[in-house]
């Protein structure tokens, strides 16, 4: 078995690993990165958890080979406050208590920024179906709804 | 197990033939589920996405040639191609969650031979034409005739999908896809059906194609539920017919998503309500 | 000192506010540690071989060839562990599967190896000979006499004679006389009812990483509701004392009751101490779904005896809960609870413990009540409506209040069930117009609530801030509840009081997060230290004045002479008593241990409206309104937050949510593919209402939350869709092929 040297961009700095062929991308990250931010809840693609944006597009990175980044970005829950300002989603999510274990919550905030910056004004429905494919177990969503929402607001009212 | 990407389909198809463990890795989306469970151990997994044209959407004899590694997501981005085929662009957008469809093709779709895969009524309703390649060359074959059974298709060892060719929409024509879940996102069909039909000025049908999913062995297309409707304008009685017509033609299973009586029943229910979208397509309703 | 334990009401300063959560930030930046995120160095991954068999006699294992691949390290069945006591017996077999595989998934082997792949690869080369044994994966087909036997001999006397031997104990609570109530009743409701079986779904799996060195000192960093459990019971398994095992918890993605008890645990030391290294073992879901803890599958039967006026003169129910392969099923809970939110002369329940071929239930969010809740709080509805009662009056009627002897015993304290329901009459949800296909449900539900074991030190740092240990596993928001309940004790600002959930090293035992226990009993146990070290502070500062302690009181943040009496001082704040307190008799800290009595009950009632698509049978959950009592609010958001989880399980459990299993005994959904809990496009907002009727055992009036808000929904949503159906829904998960069967039903008379 020989491994595969990637060269790719993840949260903006040039990055290189090996990798097994068979390796995800979120095996990457977790256990050859050291950014476990990203985290797995099912290996299926069935809860979003996982959730990191490639060139731009949300994926899950338990449905993608580590070796498909090649020459891609990657940009992951741990890009997404620059130094020590929080996004406001993540302030949002803090002060509206939109997380309660936090295990889904680097998943959401990393979707939920996606969705921002492709619809700037998403409806109650828009929100919903977005993150359909995040799971949340703890909050029956009702906060993380209302956080994404008034985060849209505020980022609107600011620009 | 090896990666490769290769940049050409002749790359591809020489990476592919004589392995017998080679498999096709597009969006992946179905690829790494079975990749992780251990269903498949392979070989190869050969990354078409480098291949030149794979992620084109391009126009071609009035309808929309969609390379094999074309995502939902910029499927539903297309605007020509949604207004066009708007039925096949929301089936696909159905598979699984926004980050699925980052990454999850019509191909990909079809290849997987689900029964109840999304995209494959919409496209079989179309009249989709998946093109082939491999080692003997490049052959045409209609997306009907793709799937063979459950996760069987016709495609022969070192050949896959390069695109799928959605055939230039009529006038006064429209299409729709509607599926049966459990929940609002996130499951697998129930029941899927897709309609593409035609009018005429008097809103009569003048053709029509009508498709199931999940409800037998692979996707199939009901020609009595289009019989049903032709020359008919879509009155309640027309689509009762339709309705039952769909029920009909139906063969399902008892399984962990729905019953036999269940199935049979929603697959009426959908074929009227697709009909009804796709009618008011063919009209000029953009909605 | 002035420290009012009676005073009732109070000018909160903090508690009641809504500050920042202290792990706030680090959940999101990707910050925070949870199982998975721990690496040591030369860790090797553990992986587990389960039975694919839902009952198997296991005649040899061969693990030889294994042992020989390159890479592995280890190798570990149930022969390593031999003999282990008695109350770990179950729990040891269930991580590893002795004589007999007793349900699909059941853990048979592990591997230690240097690299997954390796560890996948190895247990394909163990090598188990199975003898496949008849199984029974359903409650009801399980209690027949001939129905096949998991456990010989472990059938209490409590059961009488010639049952299955899967039917393991007999239980009745109750008083007054069933019999005669029925006769005073205008109507008798009997109807039958069965629940599937559903998991916590916790979105982050079962992990752990164990190091044991030859001096047989071992670390543990797991995430789970309870570690001090989890050093407990892996010390019994490993028989090791429970000194020389620290257990450090790591940041918990959900557990909801089934993180409370081990699974990968025992057997990741056990690779730990063969190998030498450190060994982290990771669940995947499959493995979360087939092998860890779901709830009971029950079928209850129900005879509600009610007058025209709405008066109910005898409740009665039967409940059976399989618990899956080992005793001890949630039915005694459910048992106890259906009847709790009513005053009843006549009142009767009799539960029955069951063994199956599925894996052992855990706890899960006031196990074995929401099944119970559904099936009365249906037969009352039916019963109400039957006599075109408003369902809200009649439980009005009946409704439970301090001094009314429960269905379980006791007599009630202060309670807040008919708060619940008055605020639910009043709020404009009751009276909001329904359309075509549309219903309305309401439903009552009652948990317990516990106290338990709890230990807290509170520490003074030089500097004049304020550090929190305590033993319990933050699972909601409770550093943030703890750190609140400190600031408001010692007057001092949230953000000078940081609270950490120490190791097993570090505190004595502590009960586990269960039973909506932290907020009240560490609530507790903390105000408590607190209090301690202010009676510290005050003799520090008495000590300076030179006057006796008694004359010293504690208010808003310093120490005061108590009266004109005592002397003329200017306050001596927390940080001036911390900066001089080397010079005073050193460090200053208070802490408190206590098994806290107390917790208070709590009550809620749940209203939501659906509509019914009647083509499909499809349910759309329309709106949703929880009305709850939380004695206090500590935190108002994570109470609300509370109370909209766990109803919106409740909605999972009532819709969509089950165990599928095969005829074969395999399951057949263990997968968020499958196993449908509710996403984001499901759901409206869940509104809540918090009622605060407080509890007299805590200080500041403190009830738990956690597990009451799934009580109700079951019932609630089956009132909900039966009177949008017209049709009486008996049987969960309301299914879309469910209900539609049930208007085809009726519709065909």
């Amino acid at each position: 078995m020989s491994q595969i040297h990637v060269t790719t961009k993840i949260n903006g700095d040039e990055t290189e690993f090996l990798c097994e062929p068979e390796d995800t991308l979120l095996d990457v990250l977790r256990d050859r990165l050291g950014l476990t931010g990203t985290k797995e809840g099912c290996g299926t693609g069935d809860c979003g958890a996982c959730s990191v944006a490639v060139d731009g597009r949300l994926v899950c990175s338990c449905l993608m080979l580590g070796a498909e980044a090649e020459g891609r970005e990657v940009a992951t829950i741990e890009g997404m406050a620059k130094g020590d300002q929080l996004h406001p989603l993540q302030r949002k999510f803090i002060e509206m208590a939109a997380l309660q274990c936090g295990i889904c919550t680097p998943g959401i905030l990393v979707a939920a920024q996606s969705l921002l910056e492709r619809n700037p004004d998403p409806s109650e429905e828009e929100v919903r179906y977005w993150l359909a494919g995040n799971l949340c177990r703890c909050t029956g969503y009702d906060k993380i709804i209302r956080a994404v929402m008034e985060t849209a607001a505020d980022m609107r009212r600011a620009s | 197990m090896r990666y490769e990407a290769p940049l050409s389909v002749e790359d591809a198809v020489a990476a592919l033939a004589g392995q017998s463990g080679a498999h096709v890795l597009a969006g992946g989306t179905d690829l790494l589920v079975k990749l992780r469970s251990e269903m498949i151990e392979p070989e190869v997994i050969v990354d078409i996405k480098r291949i030149d044209g794979m992620k084109d959407i391009r126009a071609e004899e009035g309808g929309w040639r969609i390379g094999a590694a074309v995502s939902g997501a910029e499927m539903s981005e297309h605007e020509a191609l949604v207004a066009d085929w708007p039925g096949v662009v929301e089936a696909a957008g159905l598979i699984g969650s926004t980050q699925v469809q980052g990454r999850a093709t019509l191909a990909g779709n079809l290849c997987n031979a689900s029964p109840a895969a999304d995209s494959v009524p919409a496209m079989v309703a179309a009249g989709a034409v998946a093109r082939i390649v491999g080692p003997n060359g490049t052959r045409d074959l209609a997306v009907i005739d793709v799937p063979q059974g459950p996760g069987k298709t016709a495609l022969e060892p070192g050949e896959f999908i390069a695109s799928i060719l959605l055939p230039a929409r009529g006038q006064r024509s429209g299409d729709a896809y509607l599926r049966f879940i459990p929940r609002t996102e996130m499951d697998i069909a129930v029941v899927g059906c897709g309609i593409s039909l035609s009018l005429d000025e008097e809103d009569r049908v003048t053709a029509a194609r009508v498709s199931l999913g999940a409800v037998g062995p692979k996707v199939m297309l009901v020609e009595k539920a289009a019989e049903a409707i032709k020359r008919r304008v879509l009155d309640e009685a027309a689509l009762d017919d339709l309705a039952a017509a769909c029920s009909k033609a139906a063969t399902p299973i008892d399984d962990k998503r729905g019953t036999v009586d269940f199935r049979r029943h929603v697959a009426g229910v959908l074929a009227r309500r697709a009909a009804v979208i796709a009618v008011n397509r063919a009209k000029g309703d953009t909605a | 000192m002035a420290l009012d334990d009676t005073k009732k009401t109070r000018d909160f300063k903090v508690v009641g506010t809504r500050p920042d959560r202290p792990d706030g930030i680090d959940k999101v930046t990707g910050r925070a540690r949870f199982g998975a995120d721990m690496v040591l160095p030369g860790m090797l991954t553990g992986r587990i071989l389960r039975s694919p068999h839902a009952h198997a006699r296991i005649k040899r294992i061969d693990t030889s060839k294994a042992e020989a691949l390159s890479g592995v390290k280890a190798v570990v069945t149930r022969a390593d562990f031999g003999e282990v006591p008695a109350d770990v017996a179950d729990v040891m077999d269930n991580c590893m599967a002795g004589d007999k595989a007793l349900y699909d998934g059941h853990a048979v082997a592990a591997v230690a190896a240097s690299s997954p792949a390796v560890a996948r690869k190895a247990l394909k080369l163990i090598e188990v000979e199975y003898e496949v044994l008849p199984h029974v994966t359903d409650v009801d087909e399980a209690i027949k006499p001939d129905a096949p036997v998991l456990h010989e001999g472990r059938q209490q006397e409590t059961v009488p004679g010639g049952m299955s031997a899967n039917v393991i104990a007999r239980s009745e609570f109750g008083h007054g006389d069933i019999e005669v109530g029925l006769k005073q009743a205008d109507r008798v409701v009997e109807r039958s009812y069965r629940t599937a079986a559903t998991h916590q779904g916790y979105i982050e799996p079962h992990a752990c990483l164990a190091t044991m060195g030859p001096d047989g000192k071992a670390d543990l960093w797991v995430c789970t509701q309870g570690h001090y459990m989890v050093r407990n019971t892996c010390a019994a398994i490993l028989g090791m004392e429970q000194g020389q095992l620290r257990v450090t918890a790591s940041e918990i993605g959900g557990g909801f009751g089934g993180k409370t008890v081990v699974f990968l645990e025992p057997v990741a030391l056990m690779l730990a101490r063969k190998s030498g290294r450190p060994v982290k073992m990771v669940m995947s879901r499959s493995e979360v779904l087939r092998a860890t803890g779901p709830t009971s599958s029950t079928s209850i039967d129900v005879k509600i005896g009610m007058t025209k006026e709405g008066r109910i003169t005898a409740g009665f129910a039967e409940l059976r809960y399989q618990g899956g392969a080992y005793p001890g099923s949630p039915v005694d809970m459910g048992a106890m609870s259906g009847f709790a939110p009513y005053d009843l002369e006549n009142v009767k329940t009799v539960g029955w413990d069951v063994v199956t071929n599925r894996p052992k239930a855990a706890a899960y969010r006031a196990p074995g009540a929401p099944m119970a809740a559904f099936a009365i709080e249906s037969a009352i509805d039916e019963a109400a409506r039957g006599f075109g009662l408003d369902p809200l009056e009649v439980r009005l009627m009946n409704g439970a209040d301090e001094g009314t002897k429960a269905s379980y015993g006791p007599t009630y304290p202060a309670i807040g069930l008919k708060a619940t329901l008055e605020a639910a009459k009043s709020h404009p949800h009751w009276s909001a117009p329904l359309g075509e296909n549309q219903g309305r449900g309401v439903a009552c539900g009652f948990w317990f609530n516990f106290g338990g074991d709890t230990c807290v030190s509170l520490n003074i740092t030089p500097d004049g801030t304020v550090t929190v240990s305590e033993g319990n596993p933050d699972i909601g928001g409770s550093r943030a509840s703890m750190t609140m309940m400190a600031a408001e004790e010692l007057g001092i600002p949230y953000d000078q009081v940081r609270t950490i959930i120490a190791d097993t090293g570090s505190l004595g035992q502590n009960e586990v997060t269960d039973g909506s226990r932290v907020t009240f009993a560490v609530g507790l146990a903390t105000i408590k230290a607190a209090r301690a070290a202010k009676t510290e502070m005050c003799r520090r500062a008495a000590m300076v004045w030179g006057i006796d302690e008694e004359a010293v009181e504690w208010e808003d943040g310093a120490a005061r002479p108590a009266g004109p009496n005592a002397g003329k001082f200017p306050p001596m704040t927390l940080k001036e008593i911390a900066a001089i307190a080397s010079n005073t008799g050193g460090p200053i800290a208070g802490h408190h241990e206590v098994n806290a009595e107390g917790a208070g009950v709590s009550f809620a009632t749940h209203m939501v409206d659906v509509e019914l698509d009647p083509d499909t049978g499809s349910t759309k959950i329309l709106r949703y309104t929880v009305f709850q009592d939380a004695g206090k609010a500590v935190h108002p958001s994570y109470v609300e937050g509370q109370f909209q989880g766990g109803a919106v399980q409740g909605i999972g459990w009532a819709l969509n949510e089950e165990y599928i299993y095969g005829k074969d005994g395999i399951l057949q959904n263990a997968g968020f593919l499958d196993y449908r809990i509710p996403v984001a496009s499901d759901l409206p907002m869940i509104d809540t209402v918090i009622l605060e009727i407080p509890n007299p055992g805590h200080p500041y009036g403190v009830r738990g939350v956690g597990e009451t808000s799934i009580v109700p929904p079951l019932a609630a949503i089956a009132n909900a869709v039966s009177a949008a159906a017209g049709v009486r829904m008996t049987q969960l998960p309301m299914s879309p092929p469910r209900v539609l069967a049930a208007l085809q039903a009726q519709a065909d008379g």
